[in-house]
Protein backbone atom coordinates (compact mmCIF):
# COMPACT_ATOMS: atom_id res chain seq x y z
CA UNK A 1 0.00 0.00 0.00
CA UNK A 2 0.99 3.63 -0.34
CA UNK A 3 2.41 4.63 3.02
CA UNK A 4 2.26 8.35 2.27
CA UNK A 5 5.47 9.15 4.10
CA UNK A 6 6.05 12.67 5.38
CA UNK A 7 9.48 13.81 6.57
CA UNK A 8 10.16 16.97 8.51
CA UNK A 9 13.47 18.36 9.78
CA UNK A 10 13.47 21.06 12.44
CA UNK A 11 15.92 22.67 14.86
CA UNK A 12 16.03 21.46 18.47
CA UNK A 13 14.28 24.51 19.90
CA UNK A 14 11.76 24.05 22.75
CA UNK A 15 9.03 25.90 20.81
CA UNK A 16 9.28 23.25 18.07
CA UNK A 17 7.66 20.67 20.37
CA UNK A 18 4.41 22.38 19.61
CA UNK A 19 5.27 22.45 15.90
CA UNK A 20 6.00 18.69 15.92
CA UNK A 21 2.63 18.02 17.54
CA UNK A 22 0.79 20.11 14.96
CA UNK A 23 2.53 18.29 12.08
CA UNK A 24 1.35 14.98 13.56
CA UNK A 25 -2.21 16.29 13.98
CA UNK A 26 -2.23 17.59 10.42
CA UNK A 27 -0.93 14.35 8.95
CA UNK A 28 -3.27 12.13 10.96
CA UNK A 29 -6.32 14.18 10.00
CA UNK A 30 -6.23 12.11 6.78
CA UNK A 31 -6.71 8.91 8.79
CA UNK A 32 -9.56 10.40 10.83
CA UNK A 33 -8.47 9.06 14.24
CA UNK A 34 -10.47 9.33 17.46
CA UNK A 35 -9.73 12.36 19.65
CA UNK A 36 -8.32 9.99 22.28
CA UNK A 37 -5.88 8.29 19.87
CA UNK A 38 -4.76 11.64 18.49
CA UNK A 39 -4.12 13.09 21.97
CA UNK A 40 -2.16 10.00 22.98
CA UNK A 41 0.03 10.13 19.86
CA UNK A 42 0.63 13.87 20.28
CA UNK A 43 1.67 13.28 23.90
CA UNK A 44 4.13 10.51 22.92
CA UNK A 45 5.63 12.71 20.17
CA UNK A 46 5.98 15.59 22.62
CA UNK A 47 7.92 13.31 25.01
CA UNK A 48 10.24 12.03 22.26
CA UNK A 49 10.97 15.56 21.00
CA UNK A 50 11.51 16.83 24.58
CA UNK A 51 14.08 14.09 25.10
CA UNK A 52 16.02 15.29 22.04
CA UNK A 53 16.01 18.90 23.23
CA UNK A 54 16.60 18.32 26.95
CA UNK A 55 18.99 15.35 26.78
CA UNK A 56 20.44 14.65 23.32
CA UNK A 57 21.28 18.28 22.55
CA UNK A 58 21.83 19.36 26.16
CA UNK A 59 25.33 20.64 25.38
CA UNK A 60 24.39 22.00 21.95
CA UNK A 61 26.05 25.39 21.36
CA UNK A 62 24.61 26.22 17.94
CA UNK A 63 20.94 25.32 17.73
CA UNK A 64 20.93 25.80 13.94
CA UNK A 65 23.20 22.73 13.72
CA UNK A 66 21.07 20.59 16.07
CA UNK A 67 18.45 18.85 13.99
CA UNK A 68 15.56 16.60 14.80
CA UNK A 69 14.15 14.48 11.96
CA UNK A 70 10.58 13.27 12.19
CA UNK A 71 9.12 10.74 9.76
CA UNK A 72 5.45 9.79 9.77
CA UNK A 73 3.83 7.08 7.69
CA UNK A 74 0.82 4.79 7.68
CA UNK A 75 2.03 1.17 7.80
CA UNK A 76 -1.55 -0.06 7.53
CA UNK A 77 -4.77 1.90 7.01
CA UNK A 78 -5.13 1.76 10.80
CA UNK A 79 -1.51 1.77 11.92
CA UNK A 80 0.78 4.76 12.07
CA UNK A 81 4.52 4.83 12.61
CA UNK A 82 6.46 7.88 13.73
CA UNK A 83 10.26 7.91 13.80
CA UNK A 84 12.05 10.66 15.70
CA UNK A 85 15.81 10.88 15.18
CA UNK A 86 18.43 13.14 16.71
CA UNK A 87 22.19 13.33 16.18
CA UNK A 88 23.05 14.23 19.75
CA UNK A 89 24.93 12.57 22.57
CA UNK A 90 23.01 9.29 22.64
CA UNK A 91 21.71 7.24 25.56
CA UNK A 92 24.28 5.31 27.61
CA UNK A 93 21.88 2.81 29.14
CA UNK A 94 18.57 2.47 27.30
CA UNK A 95 17.00 0.04 29.82
CA UNK A 96 17.73 2.49 32.63
CA UNK A 97 16.38 5.43 30.59
CA UNK A 98 13.13 3.54 30.05
CA UNK A 99 12.60 2.97 33.79
CA UNK A 100 9.78 5.07 35.31
CA UNK A 101 11.00 8.04 37.36
CA UNK A 102 14.60 7.68 36.18
CA UNK A 103 16.10 10.97 35.06
CA UNK A 104 19.61 12.25 34.55
CA UNK A 105 18.18 15.74 35.05
CA UNK A 106 16.25 15.18 38.28
CA UNK A 107 17.55 18.43 39.79
CA UNK A 108 15.75 20.32 37.01
CA UNK A 109 12.50 18.69 38.13
CA UNK A 110 12.34 16.38 35.14
CA UNK A 111 9.94 13.63 36.12
CA UNK A 112 11.72 10.80 34.33
CA UNK A 113 8.38 9.70 32.92
CA UNK A 114 9.01 10.36 29.21
CA UNK A 115 9.50 6.79 28.03
CA UNK A 116 6.81 5.52 30.43
CA UNK A 117 4.32 7.93 28.86
CA UNK A 118 5.37 6.85 25.32
CA UNK A 119 5.01 3.18 26.25
CA UNK A 120 1.61 3.69 27.87
CA UNK A 121 0.12 5.60 24.95
CA UNK A 122 1.66 3.76 21.98
CA UNK A 123 1.45 0.07 21.06
CA UNK A 124 5.16 -0.29 20.41
CA UNK A 125 8.21 1.84 21.24
CA UNK A 126 11.64 0.96 19.82
CA UNK A 127 14.79 2.81 20.86
CA UNK A 128 18.17 2.63 19.13
CA UNK A 129 21.07 4.73 20.31
CA UNK A 130 24.81 5.15 19.89
CA UNK A 131 26.90 7.38 22.13
CA UNK A 132 27.83 10.63 20.32
CA UNK A 133 26.01 9.58 17.14
CA UNK A 134 22.40 9.92 18.15
CA UNK A 135 19.14 8.26 19.03
CA UNK A 136 16.21 6.94 17.02
CA UNK A 137 12.83 6.41 18.65
CA UNK A 138 10.13 4.55 16.71
CA UNK A 139 6.55 4.93 17.89
CA UNK A 140 3.83 2.65 16.52
CA UNK A 141 0.14 2.89 17.22
CA UNK A 142 -2.85 0.96 15.97
CA UNK A 143 -5.63 3.43 15.42
CA UNK A 144 -9.14 2.82 16.55
CA UNK A 145 -10.81 3.78 13.26
CA UNK A 146 -14.50 3.51 12.70
CA UNK A 147 -15.06 2.80 9.01
CA UNK A 148 -18.82 3.17 9.17
CA UNK A 149 -19.67 6.80 8.51
CA UNK B 1 -2.90 31.42 23.62
CA UNK B 2 -4.44 31.42 27.08
CA UNK B 3 -1.91 31.80 29.86
CA UNK B 4 -1.93 30.04 33.21
CA UNK B 5 -3.81 31.97 35.91
CA UNK B 6 -2.44 32.07 39.42
CA UNK B 7 -4.89 33.40 41.99
CA UNK B 8 -4.23 34.11 45.65
CA UNK B 9 -7.38 33.47 47.65
CA UNK B 10 -7.81 32.89 51.40
CA UNK B 11 -4.22 31.85 52.02
CA UNK B 12 -4.27 29.44 49.11
CA UNK B 13 -2.67 29.67 45.68
CA UNK B 14 -5.05 28.47 42.97
CA UNK B 15 -3.09 27.56 39.83
CA UNK B 16 -5.41 27.32 36.86
CA UNK B 17 -3.30 25.72 34.12
CA UNK B 18 -4.51 26.77 30.65
CA UNK B 19 -4.00 25.50 27.11
CA UNK B 20 -0.97 23.43 26.18
CA UNK B 21 1.47 22.46 28.94
CA UNK B 22 4.81 21.12 27.63
CA UNK B 23 8.53 21.36 28.43
CA UNK B 24 8.68 24.66 26.58
CA UNK B 25 6.26 26.53 28.86
CA UNK B 26 6.77 24.54 32.11
CA UNK B 27 9.84 26.44 33.44
CA UNK B 28 7.99 29.78 33.20
CA UNK B 29 4.94 28.38 34.99
CA UNK B 30 7.13 26.93 37.79
CA UNK B 31 8.90 30.27 38.31
CA UNK B 32 5.61 32.18 38.50
CA UNK B 33 4.14 29.73 41.03
CA UNK B 34 7.30 29.72 43.19
CA UNK B 35 7.46 33.53 43.17
CA UNK B 36 3.79 33.88 44.20
CA UNK B 37 4.02 31.08 46.80
CA UNK B 38 7.02 32.81 48.39
CA UNK B 39 5.58 36.34 48.22
CA UNK B 40 2.20 35.29 49.66
CA UNK B 41 3.73 32.75 52.07
CA UNK B 42 1.04 30.18 51.26
CA UNK B 43 0.68 26.77 52.86
CA UNK B 44 -1.56 25.33 50.17
CA UNK B 45 -1.37 25.17 46.37
CA UNK B 46 -4.33 23.94 44.32
CA UNK B 47 -3.73 22.82 40.72
CA UNK B 48 -6.82 23.03 38.53
CA UNK B 49 -6.54 21.14 35.22
CA UNK B 50 -10.00 21.89 33.80
CA UNK B 51 -8.67 24.33 31.15
CA UNK B 52 -5.73 22.19 29.99
CA UNK B 53 -6.05 21.17 26.32
CA UNK B 54 -2.75 19.27 26.15
CA UNK B 55 -0.23 18.12 28.74
CA UNK B 56 2.85 15.87 28.62
CA UNK B 57 5.10 14.68 31.48
CA UNK B 58 6.28 18.25 32.12
CA UNK B 59 3.00 18.63 34.06
CA UNK B 60 4.19 15.95 36.49
CA UNK B 61 7.38 17.93 37.09
CA UNK B 62 5.39 21.10 37.82
CA UNK B 63 3.14 19.36 40.37
CA UNK B 64 5.76 17.12 42.04
CA UNK B 65 8.30 19.94 42.30
CA UNK B 66 5.76 22.19 44.07
CA UNK B 67 4.66 19.24 46.25
CA UNK B 68 8.23 18.64 47.47
CA UNK B 69 8.65 22.33 48.30
CA UNK B 70 5.29 22.60 50.10
CA UNK B 71 5.84 19.38 52.11
CA UNK B 72 9.25 20.67 53.22
CA UNK B 73 7.56 23.75 54.72
CA UNK B 74 4.61 21.86 56.21
CA UNK B 75 2.15 22.80 53.48
CA UNK B 76 0.01 20.80 51.06
CA UNK B 77 -0.81 20.48 47.36
CA UNK B 78 -4.20 19.53 45.95
CA UNK B 79 -5.05 18.54 42.37
CA UNK B 80 -8.43 19.25 40.84
CA UNK B 81 -10.48 18.56 37.70
CA UNK B 82 -8.09 16.44 35.60
CA UNK B 83 -9.65 14.46 32.74
CA UNK B 84 -8.75 11.93 30.06
CA UNK B 85 -5.12 11.78 29.02
CA UNK B 86 -4.14 14.49 31.52
CA UNK B 87 -5.50 12.40 34.41
CA UNK B 88 -3.81 9.24 33.04
CA UNK B 89 -0.43 11.00 32.97
CA UNK B 90 -0.80 12.16 36.59
CA UNK B 91 -1.88 8.64 37.61
CA UNK B 92 1.17 7.06 35.93
CA UNK B 93 3.56 8.34 38.55
CA UNK B 94 1.20 7.96 41.48
CA UNK B 95 0.39 11.62 42.10
CA UNK B 96 -3.07 10.76 43.41
CA UNK B 97 -1.64 8.52 46.14
CA UNK B 98 0.57 11.40 47.31
CA UNK B 99 -1.96 14.19 47.37
CA UNK B 100 -5.64 14.94 47.52
CA UNK B 101 -7.70 15.00 44.30
CA UNK B 102 -11.06 16.72 44.01
CA UNK B 103 -13.62 17.58 41.35
CA UNK B 104 -16.02 20.51 41.20
CA UNK B 105 -19.65 19.45 41.00
CA UNK B 106 -20.11 20.86 37.50
CA UNK B 107 -16.86 19.23 36.32
CA UNK B 108 -17.80 15.83 37.78
CA UNK B 109 -20.91 15.77 35.59
CA UNK B 110 -18.84 15.91 32.40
Amino acid sequence: MNENTVKVRFEARPENQRFARSVVSGYLALADPTVEDLTEIKTAVSEAVSNCIIHAYKDCKEVEKCFIDMKISMKQPDQCMITITDYGKGIENIDKAREPMFSTEAEKEMSGMGFTVMESFMDKVFVKSKPYEGTEVVLIKNLDICNVH
Amino acid sequence: MKDTNIIYYRNELIVELCGEVDHHVAPGIKDRIDFMAFECNVKKIVFDFSKVTFMDSSGIGIVLGRYNKMIASGGEVVTRNAHGTVKQILEMCGIFSLMKYEEDEKEAEK
